[in-house]
């Protein structure tokens, strides 16, 4: 087989798999109806109003619910600004 | 048209047995390249299925939460708001929200006590996350001791643990009664976390915003928009500082990959010479530097882009685990829905494919258009 066929062969290969990512995408989707329509739910009944991403601090847990003037609090949207909260650590673990 | 095609079957073969002649440095190339397109699409595909699932599921949140603030920080409100604001037009529902946070000292994690609007749990049970379950590591029927704010034990029944599927709105979620809750944490009476409004008419919530913070100074409306905002900020902030981060990795893939492209060794020169000399015109030389710029540019932006949907929706994108789980001992696990815009793998495609393939032309016009016999001689 000349290398060309096989460098064809390599990308149509590579190609196919793209084409079956983008249609296993738009599958996942409709797949992932169910279990959307499940949390959609827990979110109407419950009335959440954030995401659970980082459980760290108040700000980050519910950040859309944060206090005003520190990191993302300014209003609802705002990002941190302030220099020394890329200077302050956090607080050591306690103890277990 | 079969003369043509055969044409570009030969060059390709010259153009693969000259960068396999060149192994080492070429499949170097290559691991880097997808490396790059791969930490690239991993984080536009990352960062574009978060915000979807944020802004589908967020749909469903209260149209509007006013808190109370007291010193600049927010503040149990008082129910009496409630009746107030209920009685403004435009308003539907106003619902007293009963939730705070828990620091569990012994696992060191956070959670979060909710008291659902309509009564599911039975003084004395709760329903839990998730990770709270695997956390506690409690099932079902078991018994959980929390301590109370004058740091009395209370005993409750875990009656249900939501599906792993649910972490991303309930993973560290724990559900429990008004009374328990009260029991918790000793919440003056009459007194809630915040209200959850309702509005029958959407284009009314900034109207109505107005006038409950003239009824009430104190008082501050987030409204729905404004959450699905702090998502999109959050993201964009976090897929920001990530680009920021990846644009000096992708910038010195640039230097590597223009001072290879552009600096022609003493080899590809006396090469170009050849053919050169042998009967090759100058755009059979350019099309054998493009057909060799296609091969390393697509194989990388191929592999990557299959290789970063793999790793963000087959294996929860577990190399940014580290990064977004901060110093959280409850991370929420969850499986990403699949989803991928097309406009994003366009943008890669542009950015990443003819950048390099443009660059490995120009030196090479620039040798095929020299004198062969000077060029073999340099």
């Amino acid at each position: 087989m000349r290398k060309s066929d096989l460098f064809f062969l390599f990308t149509a290969c590579n190609g196919v798999l793209f084409a079956l990512m983008l249609l296993h995408g738009h599958h996942g989707q409709a797949a992932a109806h169910v279990e959307r329509r499940e949390r959609a739910r827990l979110v109407r009944e419950l009335m959440l109003t954030d995401l659970c991403l980082f459980t760290e601090a108040r700000y980050t847990r519910h950040p859309a619910m944060a206090d005003l003037h520190s990191a993302f609090q300014d209003h609802p949207f705002s990002l941190e600004h302030f220099p020394s909260g890329s200077l302050l650590s956090p607080p050591p673990l306690p103890a277990r | 048209m079969n003369t043509s095609l055969n044409r570009h079957r030969n060059i390709i073969d010259f153009a693969l047995s000259s960068l396999l002649r060149r192994k080492m440095k070429n499949f170097s190339l290559l691991a880097l390249y997808t490396l790059i397109v791969f930490v690239i699409a991993s984080l536009l595909f990352f960062v574009h299925a978060l915000k979807r699932e944020a802004t589908l599921l967020l749909a469903d949140a209260p149209d509007m939460v006013v808190q109370r603030l007291m010193a600049g920080r927010h503040d149990l409100i008082p129910v009496a708001y409630a009746e107030k604001i209920r009685s403004l037009p435009g308003v539907s529902t106003v619902t007293p929200r009963l939730w705070g946070y828990y620091y569990d000292p012994v696992f060191g994690a956070n959670y979060t006590l909710t008291v659902p609007p309509k009564p599911t749990v039975e003084p004395g049970n709760i329903l839990v996350g998730a990770e709270v379950s695997r956390n506690q590591r409690v099932s079902e029927g078991d018994m959980v001791a929390f301590r109370t704010a004058a740091h009395v034990p209370l005993l409750l029944t875990v009656k249900g643990i939501y599906p792993a599927a649910s972490n991303l709105v309930a993973a560290d979620l724990i559900i429990m009664s008004a009374e328990d809750f009260q029991a918790m944490f000793d919440l003056p009476k009459a007194h809630a976390t915040d209200l959850a409004v309702t509005v029958a008419n959407p284009r009314e919530l900034a109207t109505v915003a107005t006038k409950i913070v003239e009824a009430f100074p104190d008082a501050r409306p987030i409204l729905k928009s404004e959450m699905l905002r702090t998502y999109d900020s959050i993201f964009d902030w976090r897929g920001g500082m990530m680009v920021v981060i990846l644009s000096a990795a992708v910038l010195s893939f640039v230097i590597f990959a223009w001072d290879k492209a552009t600096g022609l060794s003493a080899e590809e020169r006396r090469e170009i010479g050849i053919l050169k000399s042998i009967g090759w015109e100058t755009a059979d030389v350019l099309y054998l530097k493009l057909w060799e710029g296609i091969v390393i540019s697509l194989s990388a932006f191929l592999l990557g882009g299959l290789l970063a949907y793999g790793h963000v929706f087959f294996f929860s994108a577990s190399l940014f685990e580290h990064a977004l789980k901060g110093w959280a001992v409850l991370y929420p696990r969850f499986k990403l829905v699949p989803t991928v815009d097309s406009y994003h793998l366009a943008v890669l495609f542009f950015l990443t494919v003819l950048p390099y393939t443009t660059a490995t032309i120009v030196p090479a016009w620039l040798a095929a258009t020299a004198d062969p016999d000077a060029a073999m001689r340099s």
